[in-house]
């Protein structure tokens, strides 16, 4: 760090300032990893436990029996590997959708600027001013029975795709990148015959790769995380989502299974965090605040 | 250069600054022809997602403001006025309702807003650890939440859970927890922190980064201690962030319901985690009552407008 901070460097370098720079850190980085691997730790070290020791009073730090066949037993009885593929197969079709959808509309409302744009865009963010928990029960009934085509998407993965690509903050993020990308290249472009869906293909999208990044990291962690549409949206078992699937059968199994089944989900995103963490917190600063 | 007139319509690309015209000017129906054909392209790009966003949240917001003055039964459905209103105002679990919403936003506030910002102050001080310890916040934003939850309900066990295990480590009297009513809102908030507070953090650092360092020179110049310095510069030069994730989290907290929905199965005891958006989805999904709920949270997205109109300006000035 080049840059300075609160406290003077000048008082960090006298031996006081040291000592209590040291003492904080060391306070702050134990208590960190107390509070945010130790809940991790319990996971991971209570799924090991049998189903005696893991509902025991008072508890075991440290497991005294080993059972790794809760993991196991966890895959198959909850069935994770449809859950963990109904929910990849869910994230990556809205992604899909958003990418194609919703950079189509932000590059028609950033560059090619057609009548009623402005109006369109305002509707769009307007629908960011609604909480978007009041908006669950219309939406629910209009999934029950879209308008027009008189269709029931209930149990589909419609029902999750389509509503993701109605992101506005999305198309937001995206229309703001667009709008940096100078005017003149894309006239250039055009002026040597290129279309506008050549353009956005060669031009635009190349350059635009790190908004593209964030936005993908938000709709996939977005469908990774969603709870309470997809329960009501997808209410057949073999249709849910890992959270909506262990939630409903988190009463019916052994508190053990039920453990190892909480770690099992949690180690896809936990890796893939560790993988990306650098993209995906960058991501979050950058794309910021809503709005 | 000659005239890229595709770019100039009648609807205005007001961008550019008119080039001279040069002799071969297009005439106007080539111009109108022009125009057409780009805003005919253009709304081609639109359609998915505009016909996307009139099915799934236009017609909906719509909807929601028919089915809250509407009753719909076997024969049909009919206006009933301020009827499905006096419903939800009449349930005697209303006014806990929002009594619990607004002590779970309070609590979230008082936790959730101002940990989160002392904990980046102090983070941000450190010339190493950094990254660790940005990753330790993050973590649990990443974890789907139904494992955070559930794992945290183990935790809270009165008998095999860890923290009565600390507590009983520390010799401090153990808690009920989840089962005290007075215990299991506060129970609610502290698990919604650790699983939220990681996305806040991260942005007050990134905020506090851009504080130009020549501020707190001067400051210390002035005879500024640690607090005055966190005072008159910090807080001032991160006003803005402050005030939009303050915004931010009071409309978040004023709709949570997956936390207490999985931590004490919504009602919690004697109804002390019930929240306003849990008795809405009480109302259409429990009781099919889908007019109340409607109206419940036609009141909900009333009292947060306010919240909401006042973030869309403050960020449109943080643009600027």
């Amino acid at each position: 760090m080049s840059t300075r901070t609160l406290v003077s460097p000048a008082q960090l370098a006298r031996p006081r300032g040291k000592a209590v720079y040291r003492t904080v850190f060391g306070l702050v980085v134990t208590g960190f990893t107390l509070v945010f691997l130790g809940p991790l730790y319990w996971m991971i070290s209570s799924g090991f436990k049998d189903s005696q020791e893991v509902v025991r009073t008072p508890p075991t730090w440290v497991p005294q029996s080993f059972a790794p066949d809760n993991y196991s037993r966890a895959w198959e009885v909850m069935d994770l590997s449809t859950l963990l593929f109904n929910t990849l197969y869910y994230a990556f079709g809205a992604l899909a959708f958003q990418l194609v959808l919703d950079v189509a509309a932000a590059y028609a409302l950033s560059k090619l600027r057609p009548v009623l744009g402005k109006a369109i865009l305002g509707m769009m963010l307007a629908t960011l001013m609604i909480p978007a928990t009041v908006l669950v029960v219309p939406q629910y009934l209009t999934v029950l029975d879209v308008p027009v085509v008189q269709r029931n998407l209930l149990d589909t993965p419609w029902a999750i795709w389509l509503p993701s690509v109605t992101n506005a903050f999305t198309v937001f993020l995206l229309k703001r990148f667009f709008d940096s990308i100078p005017q003149e290249i894309l006239d250039a472009a055009a002026m040597d015959g290129a279309s506008p869906v050549r353009i956005l293909w060669s031009i635009v999208l190349p350059v635009s790769r790190p908004i593209l990044g964030v936005v993908s990291i938000f709709a996939v962690v977005g469908i990774w995380k969603d709870f309470l549409w997809p329960m009501l949206t997808l209410p057949d078992p073999s249709k849910q989502t890992l959270n909506v699937g262990i939630y409903s059968l988190s009463n019916g199994v052994p508190v053990n299974v039920l453990i190892a089944a909480l770690t099992i989900a949690s180690l896809p995103t936990l890796l893939l965090f560790l993988v990306f963490q650098r993209n995906i917190m960058s991501g979050l600063t950058a794309g910021g605040l809503k709005g | 250069m000659s005239a890229p007139s595709l770019t100039k319509t009648p609807a205005g690309t007001s961008r550019r600054t008119a080039p001279p015209r040069p002799a071969g000017r297009p005439s106007r129906s080539e111009r109108f022809s022009r125009g057409l054909r780009r805003n005919l392209t253009a709304h081609g790009f639109l359609i998915g997602a505009v016909l996307c966003f009139a099915v799934f949240s236009w017609y909906p917001m719509i909807r929601e403001f028919f089915l809250a003055f509407q009753k719909t039964e076997a024969g049909g459905t009919h206006w009933v006025g301020l009827d499905n209103l006096r419903t939800v105002v009449n349930d005697p679990a209303f006014w806990q309702a929002w009594r619990n919403t607004l002590l779970f936003t309070l609590l979230a506030l008082l936790i959730g807003f101002a940990v989160p910002f002392l904990v980046a102050i102090v983070i941000n001080e450190f010339r190493h650890g950094q990254g660790y310890l940005r990753l330790l916040v993050y973590l649990p934003v990443m974890l789907p939440p139904v494992a955070s939850v559930l794992l945290f309900k183990y935790l809270y066990d009165p008998g095999y859970g860890l923290l009565n295990e600390i507590l009983r480590f520390l010799h401090l009297p153990e808690q009920q927890w989840l089962q005290d009513p007075d215990l299991a809102m506060p129970s609610v908030v502290i698990a919604a922190t650790w699983m939220n507070m990681g996305g806040a953090t991260l942005i007050y650092l990134a905020a506090l980064q851009g504080i130009p360092g020549e501020l707190y020179e001067a400051a210390e110049l002035d005879g500024a201690g640690l607090l005055r310095k966190i005072w008159h510069v910090t807080i001032p030069q991160t006003r803005l962030i402050l005030s939009l994730m303050l915004l931010m989290q009071i409309i978040a907290t004023m709709q949570v319901f997956i936390e207490p929905f999985l931590l004490t199965g919504g009602a919690g005891p004697e109804g002390s985690t019930t929240t306003v958006v849990y008795l809405i989805y009480q109302y259409a999904f429990n009781f099919n009552n889908y007019g109340a709920a409607a109206a419940l949270g036609l009141l909900l997205l009333v009292l947060l407008a306010g919240f909401s109109a006042a973030y869309a300006r403050l960020s449109r000035a943080r643009d600027e």
